[in-house]
């Protein structure tokens, strides 16, 4: 069957453009996009001027299976992502137990295919327990369908642990997504170092911590030869670093979370723990050069950090609660403050939301062109809303975003060519 | 009066007004305190909970003696002991006392912020006695409060912050009253005790003693905690000694007039030479107790002030 995409203002991240046309499906597939005359079909979506872009691609979602289901399901991350126009997640492998064995993988395959409208692509861990120990089974676990190796947050302190599972990665083709951060200055650390953090007598990490650890694991990349991707640059400092990796043609890519791109340090006020995210929020110096390094295509891709902690994990003093946020429903809008801001238009903004991860792991998502999967976002980039966070659909609602005015309103999403999500 | 607040959180919050008026009141309850009849019954009728999370010896007997010279029923939870051991968050201890109708809740926390949020679920007013590296309001108070007594004024001193800066919620909320109060303030201390970007809160930092106390008006000590003194932060107590103990020798480059001050417990012979500490010439440390019982009556008393004239105006829904 075929739909046709009508009065659309479509946004292609691979040909930079940004103008009025029509898309074309074919079943699971894009067929064509054009001006003009559209083709006769046997359905159209009238997109009334609206925005129709390829569906948003986000590394680095924590779903929270197995371990910790009350606070994320394959469910519930799945409807919060169909609602926030994201057509991929890929998952994060720092659940309880680790997703460091095929088995635990193959679960997790079977519950999100059962459970989730949008895709689900997972990666797995690095190190066997994510104790940076022993390297997994990256042979298997990429059988089994791993599209990254990454340990989240914690560091491979070890570095000839780290510097042998590289090697081996390499050998497979596979993914090392690494958090750079060097573990001795970060110990204990809860904000960034400043008079913010100062005044309010919370530990503090400098922002030279990241750029120490991304210097290191640049070394290793350098040594090992292995595709790496640094899952959140935070920091002005870590950017010339990251430049001169990409200038001497190592396989290098970077991302960032769009709550380092629309929030600072001061959001923390008076220990708002909602705003307490790993990496800290930074220095609005810093913010603003990695807006900037998002729109010159240094950091390559923008991700929610979708991070579910229940209340209980957050009410606490601030340096005792827990780390994270939600981001699924919120990237979109948030994203697009980037873009009223006048900071990045929309083709740049979605080659860091859709195409870019979808390259760097290989999918063939991301695209508008022909054959490619028809997995869109349609949305209505200026329409103004305030959040309330018990709208969410996530189990979690530990948004920063909670009472924010926002414009950007997802009107549709489609995973291979099948509604997932209507404004409702 | 313009003294609005309804819980005593920091400094951060106050205006200059807002400090005159606690100094003030604090003035009259020095002279209370001082009398035949050290009672009032300002608060008689209220009950008041000192929780401290933290021990402490000196700042609970100062809130209880304040709460009882005010006629308060006074009650003391060590926190340590209780129901924390048992697994209870700070949220759930906060609302089984509220339930409890307490007035004044005086809270001590090891953590920064901890206070703020447990203000957030009573309906008391909350007095923060100490909350991680944060702020320690009636300290400073009672700090300014000595100050103003010793040199009749209480602005446009130069005063110099020497220790601890990094770790100390007491070196943060003199920072803050005596900027408001406009006066010049010196940190003295090695760099690692330091907190970074010190020098955006509006001070002048020192790493040299003899230097950060040149014509200074007084001179603040801080306590200089045990578990920092072994390599961590300074190499050893005695070179700490050595460069920022205070002594006769280094207290000369200050004013001949300069006051010491220090808001205990003191550790002679490793940020202050004990003879120093009890020259009743120069030291008034003893003066800073004395005052500390009276800022806190004062803070007591105004913060019930505003309990009582929200609760008469039929504020706040009493669980």
């Amino acid at each position: 069957m075929r739909t046709l995409f009508a009065n659309a203002r479509l946004i292609d991240p691979e040909a930079g453009t940004d103008a009025p046309g029509w898309l074309l499906i074919e079943g699971e597939t894009i067929l064509a996009t054009g001006r003009g005359d559209a083709p006769p079909a046997e359905a159209v979506i009238d997109c009334a001027g609206r925005c129709l872009a390829p569906g948003i691609v986000d590394i680095g979602v924590k779903v929270c299976e197995p371990g910790e289901r009350h606070k994320e399901s394959f469910g519930s991350a799945g409807a919060a992502a169909a609602a926030g126009g994201v057509t991929t997640m890929v998952t994060r492998p720092d659940t309880a137990p680790a997703i460091d064995t095929p088995e635990v993988l193959e679960f997790v395959t079977r519950r999100a295919r059962d459970a989730s409208p949008v895709r689900i692509k997972p990666m797995a861990a690095l190190t066997k327990g994510r104790e940076g120990r022993e390297m997994t089974e990256i042979g298997f676990l990429m059988d089994a369908g791993a599209v990254a190796f990454t340990d989240g947050d914690r560091v491979v302190e070890n570095t000839k642990v780290l510097s042998r599972a590289m090697t081996y990665a390499r050998s497979l083709g596979a993914l090392v997504i690494a958090h750079p951060q060097d573990p001795g200055l970060s110990d204990g650390a809860c904000a960034t170092t400043g008079k913010f953090a100062s005044l309010r007598g919370l530990p503090a990490v400098s922002p030279m911590a990241e750029r120490m650890a991304l210097d290191r694991d640049l070394a290793l990349v350098e040594m090992t030869g292995v595709k790496y991707h640094a899952d959140q640059i935070t920091t002005d400092r870590a950017l010339p670093a990251l430049d001169r990796a990409k200038q001497n043609g190592r396989d290098v890519t970077a991302g960032v979370s769009i709550h380092h791109l629309t929030l600072n340090e001061l959001d923390v006020g008076d220990y708002r723990t909602f705003f307490k995210v790993k990496p800290p929020l930074r220095a609005e110096t810093d913010r603003v050069a990695l807006v900037e390094a998002v729109s010159s295509g240094l950091i390559d891709v923008i991700s929610s950090m979708h991070t579910p902690q229940d209340e209980e994990s957050k009410r606490l003093p601030y340096e005792e609660a827990a780390s994270g946020a939600v981001g699924l429903e919120t990237l979109l809008p948030a994203a697009l403050r980037l873009y009223h801001a006048g900071a990045i238009d929309l083709p740049r903004l979605w080659r860091a939301l859709s195409l870019n991860p979808s390259r760097r792991l290989g999918l063939a998502t991301g695209r508008l062109a022909r054959g490619t999967p028809a997995d869109l976002v349609m949305f209505d980039p200026d329409a103004p809303f305030v959040l309330d966070r018990f709208t969410l659909r996530s189990k979690s609602r530990n948004t920063p975003f909670d009472g924010a005015r926002m414009q950007g309103r997802v009107l549709g999403t489609w995973v291979a060519g099948t509604r997932v999500h209507e404004k409702g | 009066m313009t003294f609005r607040l309804r819980h005593l959180l920091g400094i951060e919050p106050l205006t200059p007004a807002d400090i005159r008026t606690i100094l003030d009141l604090a003035d009259q309850y020095v002279d209370l305190s001082r009398g035949a009849s050290k009672h009032s019954d300002v608060l008689a009728g209220l009950t008041q909970i000192n929780m401290f999370f933290e021990a402490s010896t000196r700042t609970q007997a100062s809130f209880e003696i304040a709460g009882k010279r005010l006629g308060a029923d006074v009650m003391n939870m060590a926190m340590q002991a209780s129901s924390i051991k048992k697994g209870e968050t700070l949220i759930d201890t906060a609302l089984t006392l509220n339930a409890m109708h307490p007035d004044l809740l005086v809270v001590r926390h090891p953590q920064s912020g901890a206070v703020d949020l447990l203000a957030q679920k009573v309906n008391c007013a909350v007095l923060n006695a100490g909350d991680g590296r944060h702020e320690h309001p009636t300290q400073a108070l009672l700090d300014a409060l000595t100050i103003r007594r010793a040199k009749g004024r209480l602005h446009r001193l130069t005063i110099a912050i020497c220790g601890d800066i990094a770790h100390s919620r007491v070196a943060r909320s003199n920072i803050l009253l005596l900027g408001k109060m406009e006066n010049r303030v010196r940190l003295i201390g090695p760099p690692t005790l330091i907190p970074a970007k010190a020098a955006e809160f509006g001070v002048e930092v020192f790493d040299d003693m003899r230097a950060g106390l040149e014509g200074a008006d007084v001179v603040m000590m801080l306590r200089l905690q045990k578990e920092r003194m072994d390599g961590g932060f300074i190499p050893s107590e005695r070179e700490y000694y050595h460069r920022f103990g205070l002594d006769a020798e280094k207290l000369a480059h200050a004013k001949d007039d300069a006051i010491v001050m220090h808001p205990g417990p003191m550790n002679r012979g490793v940020e202050i030479d004990g003879t120093l500490a009890d020259d009743i010439n120069r030291s008034v440390i003893q003066e800073q107790v004395e005052m500390g019982v009276a800022v806190r009556m004062a803070a007591m008393d105004l913060l019930a002030r505003n309990l009582r004239a929200e609760r008469a105006a039929g504020g706040g829904v009493y669980v």
